[in-house]
């Protein structure tokens, strides 16, 4: 029997010392290009969201009401015979017809003048970066260029963003008609593809047996869950906007509104988005399904439980704050879709609410691509503004799922 | 080798064996998972009100035999019973026979504690409501405490979650919650073999006390909880196939003093297993 070698260690601590300190530099590099990503993008929408701006009144507002008194305290009198005497005739008639002058706020009277005689416009804008550090070079090209124009500090973050819908001056473009979009494009999303989607995650890990149409199905959701998002505008133009047009129009249960007539409404893009995020919903649920431990299970079976009394009192309830955690991530995904809604045919302009699910519609972000798509400037930071609202409302939206979440999982480790 | 301290009068016994009626009996049990088969004709009756003890080396389908009792067995993908199972004069694998009612006369107990993530008076009370009992529930969750000797420890915490429970704690809540849907039987799936000397002790003693009312048929690879706890014993082996097969089933006590199989006897004197 012959000795075995001695072992040789060749322990080289410095050099494996050294190793993970340039790891872990690596590591941190990573996630500080990140950081340094998501600070751009932050910097992007705020210093285009504030600023200075030049705006130039087509008529002087203090020269309008005889006297020279300023206009913010003409009585509701002269401000309709300013309206009379600077608008055309056939808006006069326009607007009487909405609703007659005389019965009109002194406010909204004030706005209808400022709006349709005074009409300031905004000639020039700067960022918030070139407000703050570059005042002297705005005020230089302010007195070149608009002679006329007063400087005035803008935030187009502003309420009347929310409030008012759109319109094609900037200083007026309010994206209150996409907000509203969005919430009921989402609404119909979540009633449709969270029930259908755990659903069927229940099935396939509960139920259903180990076989090849159930392979089969089981790797199809996979492969949808990848499919591009506009693949899925596609089929939701094919199916829901023309195929189950009078069902999706409301024209077959006579609740058609008169200015859609057709199926690009609200629920053919809720559905269509339910459609796209399906399959993420259902992986995720089965992920979540799957973390319940068998012995849960077989301590239920145990006793005499059927199946669904199994699934629905202890496998749902184990599994139900990570199921929510994965319907809030594809809900993330539907709001800031744009492709697919594009496809089905979402209205570029609409300045009226949408009424019902039969409505045609505009959500965020569709917004904010036309708005980034205008020639003008000024759109762009009405843009900007718009990206910050479309972050709060989903950033709303998590936290109140998050919440949700959190206190169902407190219920469950307390009980 | 420790022996049950049992003062039995032999010839009393003879007669009475005659008297037992199986509480379980099983006739050519097959078991297969896929295409392996587990178990080959299986043939054991287990006597009313006795402790029956299962035990074999790893991997002899221990645990496999206890779950055809009950039809636990359906619950593992690809498995497959053959034969018979004879519970109340009927086959639990019968055509007309649910696997959920089965379950609820023949209960069971496993081997790691695996109480719901609920209270303790929801642990005893969520099988019996399932069932339909109707009656006094918090009569029903103190009876069987009471029964799995863990009243007296819990009582005033009936509402806590029962995962702050030790182990052997949790091991008599399930043993209470296994008798709480009233069964004839309780299979055990090594009820001991997570927890400590103590807490296994309590487990041992309980199911003495146990035997009084039910039928307990205990898988255990502790040759010496075996040898204390029960009356009669299964021993199991594997053959060249893996195929898990019945060796010897008797009386505990000729199982350890007087086996007749070979085998048997270089198992329990510690030769292999």
């Amino acid at each position: 029997m012959t000795a075995l070698p001695p072992l040789q260690f060749e322990e080289n601590l410095s050099g494996r010392h050294r190793k993970s300190l340039i790891m872990r530099f690596v590591f941190q590099a990573s996630t500080i290009i990140g950081i340094i990503a998501l600070t751009a993008l932050l910097y992007n929408i705020i210093t285009e969201s504030f600023g200075f701006v030049a705006v130039e009144n087509e008529r002087d507002p203090d020269a309008l009401i005889g006297g020279g008194a300023p206009l913010q305290e003409a009585g509701k009198d002269a401000l309709a015979a300013v309206l009379r005497e600077h608008v055309s005739e056939g808006l006069i008639r326009r607007l009487d017809a909405e609703r007659p002058l005389v019965d009109r706020s002194r406010q909204e009277l004030y706005d209808l003048v400022v709006e349709r005689v005074v009409n300031p416009r905004v000639v020039g804008s700067w960022t918030l970066a070139e407000s703050l550090f570059e005042k002297r070079k705005i005020l230089l090209t302010m007195s070149e260029e608009f002679p006329g124009a007063r400087l005035v500090f803008r935030s187009w973050l502003r309420p009347e963003l929310i409030s008012k819908p759109q319109s094609s001056v900037p200083e007026r473009a309010g994206v209150r008609t996409a907000i509203l979009g969005s919430l009921w494009v989402i609404f119909i999303t979540v009633i449709i593809s969270f029930p259908v989607g755990v659903g069927a995650a229940i099935y396939l890990e509960e139920y259903a047996r180990d076989n090849l149409l159930n392979r089969v199905i089981q790797t199809n959701i996979y492969n949808l869950a990848g499919i591009p998002s506009i693949i899925y505008g596609m089929l939701g133009l094919a199916i829901f906007v023309r195929a189950l047009e009078p069902l999706t129009s409301g024209s077959l249960l006579g609740l058609a509104d008169s200015s859609t007539a057709n199926g690009r409404t609200i629920l053919s893009a809720g559905l269509t988005l339910a459609l796209l995020v399906l399959p993420i919903i259902i992986i995720n649920a089965q992920e979540a399904i799957r973390s319940v431990p068998q012995s849960l299970r077989h301590s239920s079976y145990g006793v005499g439980a059927t199946k669904w009394q199994t699934v629905w009192h202890h496998v749902l309830p184990a599994s139900f704050d990570r199921v929510l955690t994965g319907t809030i991530l594809a809900i993330s995904r539907a709001i800031g879709e744009t492709a697919p809604l594009v496809v089905i045919g979402a209205s570029t302009f609409v300045t009226l609410d949408p009424k019902s699910v039969f409505s045609k519609f505009t959500t965020l972000p569709i917004q904010i691509y036309q708005l980034t798509a205008r020639p003008q400037a000024e759109f762009r930071n009405a843009a900007a503004a718009a990206i910050v609202v479309l972050l709060v409302l989903l950033l709303t939206l998590n936290a109140s799922a998050v919440l949700l979440r959190n206190r169902y999982s407190k219920k469950k480790r307390m009980l | 080798m420790i022996l049950k301290n049992k003062e039995i009068d032999l010839a009393a016994d003879a007669v009475k064996i005659e008297e037992e009626t199986a509480a379980v009996e099983m006739a050519g049990v097959n078991v297969f998972y896929g295409g392996f088969q587990a178990i080959k004709d299986a043939n054991i009756k287990f006597s009313r009100h006795k402790i029956t003890a299962i035990i074999g080396p790893s991997g002899c389908g221990k645990s496999t035999v206890l779950r055809s009792i009950n039809r636990m067995n359906e619950l593992y993908p690809g498995c497959r019973t053959e034969g018979e199972v004879i519970f109340q004069g009927y086959n639990i694998y019968g055509s007309d026979v649910d696997p959920v009612k089965v379950r609820s006369r023949i209960g069971m107990v496993f081997q790691k504690p695996n109480p719901f993530p609920k209270s303790i008076y929801e642990n005893i009370a969520w099988g019996a409501r399932i069932n339909g009992l109707r009656g006094d529930m918090d009569e029903l969750v103190e009876r069987t405490l009471r029964q799995a000797a863990l009243w007296d420890e819990v009582k005033d915490k009936l509402h806590q979650n029962a995962l702050m429970l030790s182990g052997g704690q949790q091991q008599r809540l399930c043993i209470a919650r296994a008798i709480a849907t009233g069964p004839e039987v309780v299979l055990m799936d090594e009820p001991a073999s997570a927890l400590d000397p103590i807490a296994t002790y309590k487990i041992e003693d309980l199911m003495e006390e146990l035997a009084k009312k039910y039928t307990i048929i205990i898988v255990t690879h502790n040759m010496q909880q075996a040898a204390r706890v029960s009356d009669y014993t299964a021993f199991f082996m594997v053959d060249e196939n893996r195929t898990g097969y019945l060796v010897e089933f008797g009386k505990t006590k000729e199982i350890y003093t007087t086996p007749k199989d070979k085998k048997t006897e270089e198992y329990i004197s510690g030769k292999f297993g």
